[in-house]
């Protein structure tokens, strides 16, 4: 069945590098249209992921799962919260940046409300995109964006961690 | 981006320094974890590319300029979950927006949403948190995103 899966995923990831390929050569508008936004969207990303990979690692050989489960662990009590939230601040990119750093946060001991709260924080408070909201909208508008949406954030990540931590759910942590 | 840089190639050369073996294997672990999520990168990337070519930004422009009302925020917030813009093209759009009188309502809910609910970042997200919990969280930072609109609105005097 997953082969099944992989075998179409591929043969549809073909299709599409064919079809792009084949709008170049030929001088097909729309393909190529389609080909330049998926460069284009791949320079962004590709700009940011091998650092982003590259401290991941580094944090994964030199913190200790101790101190992660201290401070972001069961016991971390409502600083964890706002350790989660202060390192979402510092992310950039999208939230595509995000995930993997939640997922080594999760195998060093961090427990999903916090990691919940850190996707949903580094969703909406970057601290350099915050500056170029707020010079664009008001600071009003941003500032009502984050009083509204933290505390929602931390609620729905406890609500939604201790359910799923009660089900026994486990992070795919095999990437 | 270039504090990025500078603050990994800082790590790197502290932790190198430090310990040759570790720094190794760092970088070990940062090339696998990469090429295991590299297959999701892609399949988001072609996603994106193709979402983008239906939806340019210049359609997406003029809908919510001539959508402004209530049901502008429920199709502006549907509009944001399923494109994605970097915020650097995100908020000068809505800017710009904002002096041609789309309300702040509306352009709160499809900035959040194009943040918080990511379609296009499905491929990625369920790697991580299989498709249950992926599907999951996306909802309710959708209902976050219409309740933090909803806010926008009353302070705005737009909403009630």
């Amino acid at each position: 069945m997953m082969q099944r899966g992989n075998v179409i995923k591929i043969s549809l990831i073909s299709i599409y590098l064919i079809f792009i390929a084949g709008s170049i050569a030929m001088g097909f508008g729309p393909g190529k249209d389609i080909g330049f936004i998926f460069s284009d969207f791949a320079m962004d990303m590709l700009k940011i992921l091998p650092s982003a990979f590259i401290l991941i690692g580094l944090f994964e050989v030199w913190v200790k799962k101790e101190t992660v489960e201290k401070h972001l662990g069961e016991m971390s009590g409502f600083r964890g919260y706002i350790y989660s939230m202060l390192l979402a601040g510092t992310m950039v990119g999208g939230l595509y940046v995000s995930f993997p750093i939640a997922c080594s946060l999760y195998t060093k001991g961090a427990k999903l409300s916090i990691i919940f709260t850190f996707i949903g924080a580094s969703a909406i408070c970057r601290i350099p995109m915050t500056i170029f909201e707020s010079s664009f909208m008001g600071v009003k508008f941003t500032a009502i964006r984050f009083l509204v949406s933290l505390p929602l954030i931390v609620l729905t990540s406890i609500l939604l961690g201790n359910y799923l931590a009660k089900r026994d759910y486990k992070m795919l942590n095999r990437l | 981006m270039y504090y990025l840089y500078l603050a990994t190639g800082f790590a790197l050369l502290l932790s190198f320094l430090l310990n040759r073996n570790k720094t190794t294997k760092a970088l070990k672990i940062a090339f696998k974890k990469f090429v295991k999520i590299f297959p999701a990168v892609l399949s988001m990337l072609i996603m994106t590319s193709l979402i983008l070519f239906f939806i340019p930004d210049q359609a997406i422009s003029d809908y919510l300029q001539n959508n402004n009302g209530s049901i502008g925020v429920i199709t502006a917030s549907f509009l944001g979950s399923i494109t994605l813009m970097p915020g650097f093209i995100a908020f000068p759009l809505c800017g710009i927006l904002l002096k041609k009188g789309v309300s702040y309502m509306v352009l709160s809910s499809f900035s959040t949403t194009l943040m918080m609910v990511g379609i296009i970042t499905y491929p990625i997200e369920k790697e991580y948190f299989g498709v249950k919990v992926t599907i999951g969280r996306n909802i309710i930072s959708f209902l976050i995103a219409l309740i933090i609109a909803f806010v926008t609105g009353i302070f705005f005097g737009e909403a009630l």
